[in-house]
Order: C-alpha cells, then sequence, then structure tokens
C-alpha cells in the first residue's frame, strides 16, 4: 500500500510536469490554431538556460528565475520572426515549418553547449528523502516540483479567470475572428500568448532538469506526450490539460510499476520485462484513440469547432 | 496545361533520365555509395508518393504514415527469421498486412476531422512502434538484421545492387502512375473534391466515407511494398523507423516537392534526402541550414517546390 | 525553378565525389557516439585512438594514417548506415570502436560480408562471442557477461543473500543481468529493465526496489545514465540503507560529476588507471598531460586497438589485403596492452582478469577510482564453445 502511495507520487509529478508543456501548447493551439512542434525546444531551451545560469550564479532559484526570463524573451522573439508567417495557413505548413525550427533548435544547441549536454545540480538537504507519511519515503526536490506547478496552474488559474487578458485569452479561444472584430489587438495578444506558452515549457523544462536531463533532442519525445494529452483535454482548454495530464502521469507510471508484475504471471520472464514497459506506453495511446472515437472533441472542449 | 514543355515537365523529364542513368555513373567511377543512397531515395520517394495520394489529394494528414514502412519491414524480417525466405510470400504479406491495419486505423479515424485525424493516425502508429519494441523475439529496441534478401527462386536475384536499383524505381514509376490513374478518375475526383468540399460530395450521393478509405487502404498497403523494399535494402529493420518523427520525414518530403502533383513527392525526397546528405560533408551543423530552409520553404512556396514551376491561383 | 536544379546538382556533385585510391595509407573507419550524452564516452575513445597513433609517430606498420570518424547516435539502424558508408564511399582497410552492442549486432552483415577488419574496443553482445564470431572480428574488450559476473562473485564474498537486479533494456543490459546471475548464489528478488536511451527517471524502479528489501541492488547503467541513476539512488535515501553493486555504471567520465556519491559504490573492470605496468603509465601520464583528465576503460580498450592493428599491418609489412595473414597475427595478441598482457580466447575476445575498484578522494580534493583488489584470474567468456572458430 505505501509503495503504491510512492508509485502515485511518482505519476502525479510527471503529470504536472506534463501539465507545464501541455498548458502552453493548448494556449498557442485553442488561440492561434497553430501546431507548434517546436514547443519541445522551448523546453530544452529553459533546461539549457537553467543549467547556465545556476552554474554562473551559483545558486539555483537565480538561476531558474533567469532562465525563465530568458526562454520567455526567446519565444517572443521566435513568434515575431518565425511564426507569425505562419499564422492562417493550414497545419501541414505549420508542421512543416516548426518542424524545420524543431531541427534548427538541436542544431544551435549542440553548437552554442557543445554535445554532451548539462547537468544541473542542487543543494543536498534536496537531495535526500523526506517521511512524508510514515514508510513512504519521496525525495523533497519532487514535492516541490508537485508545489511549484500547482502554485503555477493556480497563477494561470486566475490569469485566466480573473484578469482583463485572461478575458481576451478565453475570447480568442472560443472565437478568434469575432475577437478580433471587436478591436483587440491581436498582434499583441498572441506574441504574449506564445511568449507565455514558453515561459510554461521553459519552466518545466528547467524544474526538471536536476532529476532528469539537459540534452539535445530532450523535447521530442515528451511533446508528443504533451499533445497526446491537449488532444484528450481537449484543445484550448487548461483546465482539460490539467486533468489529462494527470491521468496520462498516472497511466505511465503505475503501468511501468504493476504492468511487469501482472505480465509475469502470464508470461516467461523476458518478454514480459521488454513487453511491460512498451504496453504501458502504448496504453495512452490507445486512451486517446479510444476518446477521440467516443467523444472527439475531448473531455474538455473550450470551443465550437 | 499548355503543352508538353513546362518548366516543371522539364526538370521532372530530367530528373527522371539522371535517375535512370545513375547506374551507369556508378559502374563508371566505382562510387558503389551513390546507388546506395539513391536506392533508399527512390524507396523513400514510393512511401511519399503513397502519402501523397491520401494528404495531397484527399487531404487526410496522416502523421502515422512512417507505420506501414515498418509494417512492411517486418513483415519480410519476422517471415526471413522464421525460416521464410521467398520473396513470393513475404511481399504479399508485407502489402496484405499494412493494408489491414490500414483498413482498421481507417474505420475508426477518417470520421475525425482536422487536427483530430492527425493525432488519431499519429496513436495508432505510435502503438505499431511500441508493440514492435516490445517484440523480444525479433530484436525488440536493438531491431532485427535481415541476413538473406527476399529470394524470387531464380527470377531476380535482389543482391545484385543494380538490379535492385532499377526494381526499385519500376515500382516508384509504378506506384506514380497508379496514383494519377486512381486520381484521375471518377473515384478520384470525388476524393478530391471531398478534400474541399465534404458536405457537397455527399449532398450529390457520393459515398463519401467508402472513398476515402479504399484511398487510405490503398495507400498504406503501397507503402507496405515499400517498406518490404526498404528492410531488403538495409538487410535491417527497427522499430526505429517507425517513430513519429519518420512520419513527420515523410510529410515533409511531400509538402516540399508539392501537394497533389504526380512527381511531387520524387522531387520533394530527392531534395530533402540529397540536401541533408549534402550539408552533412559541408558542415558540422546541417540543421542549422536545413531547420531554415524548411521555414522558409513553409512560408513562401505555397504549395512546395513543384508549386514553384507554375503560378496557381491562391 | 533553376536554384533546385543547381542545388541538386551541387548536391549531387559532393555527395558523388569518387572515393581516392589507396595510395598505401591505412585507412580506418571509427564509429563511436559524438552526440548526446554519451559524446563524453566518444570523445574519450578518440582522444585514447589519437593518443595511440601518436606515440606510433601517426604512422601504422610503417605507414601513414587516416582516420575518418562517424557517430552513431545511439541508434543501431544509424550505427549500420554509417558502416556502410565507411566501408562503400570511404573504403576503409579497418574499422574501431562500437560502443553499444545493439550498434555493433545492427552493423555486422555489411562488415563480415565485405571482410573488413574489425576491432570492437567496447561492445560485447553476447552474439559476438559466440554463433556469430567471425574471422574478421576482434575485441579488445570483453563478452558482456565477464564483468557482472565478476561482479556476482565479489557479492558472494561479501555474503549478500538476496539481490534487487536494474539495468537498461537493450543486448548490453539483458546480457548484463544475465552475467551476474551465472556467478551469484544468492536469491534475486526483483528484475527491472528500463526503456533505453530515453528513460532517466528512475523513481518508479527505485520505489520497487526499496520495496522488495534485498540485501544489496546491482545495475548497469552505462554513460550519463549511470550519473542520472546514482544521484537518484542518493536522492532516494536509498544510498546508506541497501548497497549498490555496479558494472560499467561509475567510471573515469561520470566521476567527476557524481563526486562523494560514487565512494562506497564498488563496481567491477579489467582495466583500471593504477596497473602497474608499464604501458599504462605511459597510457595515463601521457593522457592526462595532453588532455587534462583521467582516461577511461573505454579509452583504454581504444588504446590498446592501436597497438593490436599496428602488430598486424607491421606483420604482413603493409600489404592490407593479406587478411588472412593480418588475421594470424592479431590473434596472437603480441602487444603490450595497457591492462597487462592478455590472450585471446577462440572467439577473438580476451582472456583477462578482472578488478574490483572503487572511488575515494584523493590529496587535491578531487576524486579517483583505484583498484582495490583482483576479482577473478584469466576469466574467458562462456560463449566460447558456441564460436565455431577454433
Amino acid at each position: 500500500m505505501l509503495y503504491f502511495i510512492e508509485q502515485l507520487l511518482n505519476g502525479v509529478q510527471l503529470g504536472m510536469l506534463l501539465f507545464l508543456l501541455a498548458a502552453g501548447l493548448t494556449l498557442i493551439f485553442g488561440i492561434m490554431d497553430l501546431v507548434n512542434l517546436a514547443h519541445g525546444s522551448l523546453y530544452m531551451l529553459g533546461a539549457y538556460f537553467a543549467a547556465t545560469f545556476a552554474a554562473a550564479t551559483g545558486s539555483f532559484v537565480l538561476g531558474a528565475v533567469l532562465a525563465l526570463a530568458a526562454t520567455f524573451v526567446s519565444g517572443v522573439a521566435l513568434e515575431v520572426i518565425a511564426i507569425r508567417p505562419l499564422y492562417g495557413r493550414s497545419h501541414l505548413d505549420h508542421v512543416l515549418g516548426t518542424f524545420g525550427l524543431l531541427l534548427f533548435f538541436n542544431e544551435l544547441v549542440r553548437l552554442v553547449w557543445g554535445p554532451a549536454g548539462m547537468t544541473l545540480s542542487l543543494q543536498s538537504e534536496m537531495l535526500t528523502a523526506v517521511q512524508i507519511i510514515p514508510g513512504v519515503y519521496y525525495p523533497a526536490y519532487r514535492l516541490v516540483i508537485i508545489a511549484a506547478t500547482l502554485a503555477v496552474a493556480a497563477l494561470l488559474y486566475i490569469l485566466v479567470m480573473r484578469t482583463r487578458l485572461g478575458m481576451l485569452i478565453r475570447a480568442g479561444a472560443s472565437n478568434r475572428e469575432m475577437a478580433g472584430a471587436l478591436g483587440v489587438n491581436i498582434k499583441l495578444l498572441y506574441t504574449l500568448v506564445f511568449g507565455l506558452g514558453a515561459a510554461l515549457a521553459g519552466f518545466a523544462g528547467l524544474m526538471q532538469a536536476p532529476i532528469l536531463t539537459v540534452q539535445i533532442g530532450m523535447g521530442e519525445n515528451i511533446l508528443i506526450l504533451a499533445f497526446v494529452v491537449i488532444i484528450i483535454g481537449g484543445i484550448g482548454s487548461i483546465r482539460g490539460a490539467f486533468v489529462a495530464a494527470i491521468i496520462v502521469g498516472l497511466i505511465d507510471t503505475i503501468g511501468r510499476a504493476f504492468l511487469p508484475d501482472l505480465l509475469r504471471a502470464v508470461l516467461n520472464t523476458n518478454a514480459a520485462l521488454t513487453l511491460a514497459p512498451a504496453l504501458s506506453s502504448m496504453s495512452i495511446y490507445m486512451l486517446m484513440a479510444g476518446i477521440l472515437v467516443f467523444r472527439p472533441e475531448g473531455l474538455f472542449p473550450a470551443a465550437n469547432r | 496545361m499548355n503543352g508538353w514543355l513546362t518548366p516543371r515537365n522539364a526538370v521532372t523529364a530530367g530528373l527522371l533520365a539522371a535517375l535512370a542513368l545513375l547506374p551507369l555513373y556508378t559502374a563508371l567511377t566505382g562510387n558503389a555509395f551513390v546507388m546506395t543512397l539513391f536506392t533508399r531515395v527512390l524507396i523513400l520517394a514510393m512511401a511519399a508518393v503513397s502519402l501523397n495520394l491520401i494528404m495531397g489529394y484527399g487531404g487526410m494528414v496522416s502523421f502515422g504514415h512512417a507505420a506501414y514502412l515498418g509494417l512492411g519491414g517486418y513483415a519480410v524480417g519476422i517471415l526471413a527469421k522464421e525460416g521464410v525466405g521467398s520473396g513470393f510470400i513475404q511481399w504479399p504479406m508485407a502489402i496484405a498486412v499494412s493494408a489491414l491495419f490500414a483498413l482498421v486505423v481507417g474505420a475508426l479515424s477518417l470520421r475525425t476531422r482536422g487536427v483530430y485525424f492527425i493525432m488519431i493516425t499519429l496513436a495508432f502508429a505510435q502503438m505499431v512502434y511500441y508493440v514492435a519494441i516490445g517484440l523480444d523475439r525479433y530484436g525488440g529496441d536493438d531491431g532485427l538484421t535481415i541476413y538473406k534478401r527476399s529470394q524470387f527462386g531464380g527470377l531476380v536475384d535482389l543482391n545484385n545492387k543494380m538490379l535492385f536499383y532499377y526494381l526499385c524505381f519500376a515500382l516508384l514509376l509504378a506506384s506514380i502512375y497508379l496514383v494519377s490513374r486512381m486520381v484521375n478518375s471518377r473515384f478520384g475526383l470525388a476524393i478530391q473534391g471531398a478534400r474541399s468540399n465534404e458536405r457537397r460530395m455527399r449532398a450529390i450521393g457520393l459515398p463519401v466515407f467508402r472513398y476515402k478509405l479504399v484511398c487510405f487502404v490503398i495507400a498504406g498497403a503501397l507503402c507496405g511494398l515499400a517498406g518490404a523494399l526498404l528492410a531488403n535494402h538495409t538487410n535491417f529493420i527497427s522499430p526505429a523507423m517507425m517513430f513519429w518523427t519518420r512520419s513527420g520525414d515523410l510529410m515533409v518530403m511531400v509538402v516540399l516537392g508539392g501537394l497533389a502533383t504526380p512527381f511531387g513527392p520524387l522531387i520533394g525526397t530527392v531534395t530533402y534526402l540529397l540536401l541533408e546528405e549534402a550539408l552533412s560533408r559541408v558542415t558540422e551543423y546541417p540543421g542549422l541550414f536545413l531547420g531554415p530552409a524548411l521555414l522558409l520553404v513553409a512560408i513562401f512556396l505555397h504549395g512546395g517546390i513543384a508549386g514553384m514551376f507554375e503560378r496557381r491561383a491562391p | 525553378m533553376i536554384r533546385p536544379l543547381i542545388a541538386g546538382t551541387a548536391a549531387l556533385a559532393l555527395v558523388a565525389s569518387p572515393a581516392m585510391a589507396q595510395q598505401k595509407t591505412v585507412k580506418i573507419g571509427f564509429i563511436s557516439t559524438f552526440s548526446g550524452p554519451a559524446a563524453a564516452i566518444g570523445n574519450d575513445m578518440r582522444n585514447s585512438f589519437e593518443l595511440g597513433l601518436d606515440h606510433l609517430g601517426r604512422k601504422i606498420g610503417g605507414l601513414p594514417v587516416e582516420v575518418v570518424y562517424e557517430d552513431d547516435e545511439i541508434k543501431p539502424e544509424v550505427g549500420v548506415q554509417k558502416t556502410q558508408k565507411l566501408i562503400e564511399s570511404d573504403k576503409v582497410d579497418f574499422i574501431v570502436g562500437y560502443i553499444w552492442s545493439n550498434v555493433i549486432l545492427a552493423s555486422l552483415k555489411p562488415l563480415v560480408d565485405s571482410k573488413t577488419m574489425t576491432v570492437v574496443t567496447n561492445a560485447g553482445a553476447s552474439q559476438l562471442a559466440g554463433e556469430l564470431c567471425s574471422p574478421y572480428v576482434f575485441s579488445t574488450s570483453w563478452q558482456n557477461d565477464q564483468t557482472p559476473a565478476a561482479v556476482g562473485l565479489y557479492m558472494n564474498q561479501k555474503g549478500v543473500k538476496t539481490a534487487f537486479l536494474m539495468g537498461p533494456n537493450y543486448a548490453a543490459g539483458k546480457d548484463m543481468l544475465a552475467g551476474v546471475q551465472t556467478t551469484f548464489k544468492g536469491q534475486i528478488v526483483g528484475q527491472e529493465l528500463t526503456r533505453w536511451p530515453d528513460q532517466l527517471d528512475f523513481s518508479a524502479e527505485l520505489s520497487k526496489a526499496r520495496a522488495a528489501k534485498p540485501d544489496a541492488i546491482f545495475v548497469f547503467y552505462p554513460g550519463g545514465a549511470g550519473v542520472q541513476f546514482v544521484t537518484q539512488y542518493a536522492q532516494s535515501g536509498l544510498k546508506g540503507q541497501i548497497p549498490l553493486y555496479t558494472a560499467f555504471t561509475i567510471d573515469d567520465l561520470s566521476l567527476p560529476r557524481l563526486k562523494d556519491l560514487a565512494v562506497g559504490v564498488p563496481g567491477a573492470q579489467e582495466w583500471v588507471n593504477d596497473l602497474p605496468n608499464d604501458a599504462n603509465k605511459k597510457f595515463v601520464a601521457d593522457f592526462k598531460a595532453k588532455y587534462k583528465t583521467t582516461p577511461s576503460f573505454y579509452g583504454a580498450q581504444t588504446y590498446d586497438a592501436v597497438a593490436l592493428i599496428d602488430s598486424a599491418v607491421t606483420a604482413v609489412k603493409g600489404d592490407l589485403s593479406n587478411k588472412e595473414g593480418m588475421r594470424k597475427e592479431m590473434e596472437k595478441a603480441d602487444f603490450k596492452s595497457v591492462r597487462g598482457n592478455f590472450r585471446f580466447g577462440n572467439n577473438h575476445i580476451p582472456i583477462q582478469n578482472f578488478y574490483l575498484q572503487d572511488a575515494d578522494k584523493t590529496a587535491d580534493g578531487g576524486y579517483a577510482l583505484h583498484t582495490v583488489s583482483l576479482i577473478v584470474k584469466d576469466d574467458q567468456d562462456k560463449f566460447h564453445d558456441k564460436c565455431p572458430m577454433k
């Protein structure tokens, strides 16, 4: 039972990271109707900036703040230079263009930071596990990730639901033309939304850096999961992204944890060992396909599409 | 189209002639690597042609097309490993398995639209990818070496590289012909009509869903055959060939060359793969140039490279 | 319109540059990983190879040398493509390298079909030592089972009764877990294979290990994954609770990043940087002087490849077409290896000693690996019977 709680926390923590990525992606997709394959690159940039600034300043927190700012600026610059011409074009053009950006960023990072990847270390207190309930040990830093993401989610909620900017965002998500016709400065709105999405992606990247990885191409695997999350949650809906991210995180982790043992009861060890991770990865896609067949708009659709 | 000698046709004819004469160049200079590279180009062009059928003409943007390359390849690989080396069994199997998978995926996905269709095709392809990884007996993530190419009992020896090259070339031309016949038939016109206005097509009384499904299955089967060729070419098949970024590569090749044009996929594949290869020899950072090039094509070249040759009304 | 035509022709011209005629140069193709976190390994191997060539005055068997480096990106399908390119386009005389077992297995067919003399300087796939052995392929490393088997022996010595095993889900990972079970006498209370190479979060598996309450944990995680694992092992609080024994997880490359976390986590290896023979002393000293860091076992194995190839080319007096002659000479292993002299088995895999290594702090505040003891002498892999060569 206690072991199950540990795995539950692992699943939630993965879900939190997915939410950060998916939130930005769903906003950009929902409001600008843009398929952005380069979103994973902004995630990667966040991690690299954080590793660099943390090493330069000696402080993780300071490094993180600077990295967040740098990723936001990069996102805005990217939007103005490369993304703007793609608005209104077919999704295929988006795929082609942002795929090119993905290749470009992988290479740029290799040029600037070298091929080997970086590490981002924490103070040793963060490294130790805390006993949150008797018998359940969990690394302190992973709790920080959960807490920080919940805080970001709360801030996002306030931004989207309670501010003027948020109202504009919601208007743009449900009916773009109408919002434009009502005189909203769409160009600026788009730039801000893209920058916000970039900052969220960068935040995810820098938060996972100390425990996972800072390396080239790190966005490619998680990007596809993020797309799955926004489809399940409903495009344009942050609430949907939150729920779907937790579900996906839990399925992936619980699957990885318990499927091998379940399978071992049926198959021999070697086959079970290799089949289990494959099955748990598949299960997420099966869930998405299933949802699309019965509820094609996702769980919490934001707009009339 | 006014007359045969348009710039686009001239370039296409030139390209075809160059491809036809390539093995002679190889024989003269002794550089076998060029033929190896271009055999791969021809096979992937065939896959691109099949994708163009559904994506370019039919408007069905499938983000999981690389799965068929994998299915066809694994059909050959698995049969070879289990002792069935005859191409007469392997290749039809490759086509059949791909067609069947396309039937299932199409039946479930074609009811969705837009980005949802894109994602559900992606989902199915990723499922196949993960199944392949889980197949411990057939190498799993490490892939499967295919020690003997498909045998055709004395009819043709696939180990002869020049022969294999011309076989791929012939099959590529056959697929281009097949696709262009299809899209110019009444069936094909219905599909193209459905791309721009599906409701109208249905109002006329055409069974749009059924037509789309047939199209989808044919495209899958064709790509499965390309997969069988690819497995023979590299003597190796691995799940990585089905990862979503490879489907992305295929989409890029099709769009680059020009959607809904008969030779566009070939032009796109040649350009993309040659550019990749040439850039990697010239610079240590090919992506720095290839990436922005793709972006510029997306922004400025409406309709890809083939579209450059003719002014099309927006 | 003209532009794609010109671009295409230029690209074609670049690609189709005919290979140079062989003007009595020894051409060596080198396949390793030069991108991603494992690039550190590839660079270490390249540096060691270059140092080896320097020590021979940039001549192999008296002939000038040309080396072509290629990156396999840790992917079997890329590795086999690059192998084919080296064979067909660059027309190399030797191929050296291969870190990963799955990459060498995928690349084996083109190598053997083209009869290219190959020296594998790391990958130790069991098939290579057994049924897929080839007269053209030699190893200066080991077979994958040998090192973990040595760890298993050590775990017995330490009185470990139950163990939990973890490794990555590819050819070498499976070999490693199988290898430790060939010698370990205790009970295996759990085994986990994790997705390779992209799974770097081991939290779920570490939780499982904790729940199984073993006497010890054994892992194999090469390169950057090793750093991630050992770090997360410490973060989860398991360090100090359940001891960790490793194969290829802590080495001279990952030690500077792990620092204190590596101390007290022993592993087995066939080479340690302080082995007391002359060739090794020269290798380590010159490497430190030229590159300012300590070489790893990957580098040591690659350095040996230079001497091995040199012995072969010298024996045939530069006649690179005499593959039989080169093979016979290489089988004698007649060169000074940095691990101390060894012989080859019938399958061209070394028969060699294995040592226990551990990390500790050095006088100047850094960390270094050192030899603790000899675990087993003249160990031969268990697959040589399956190899049809005599």
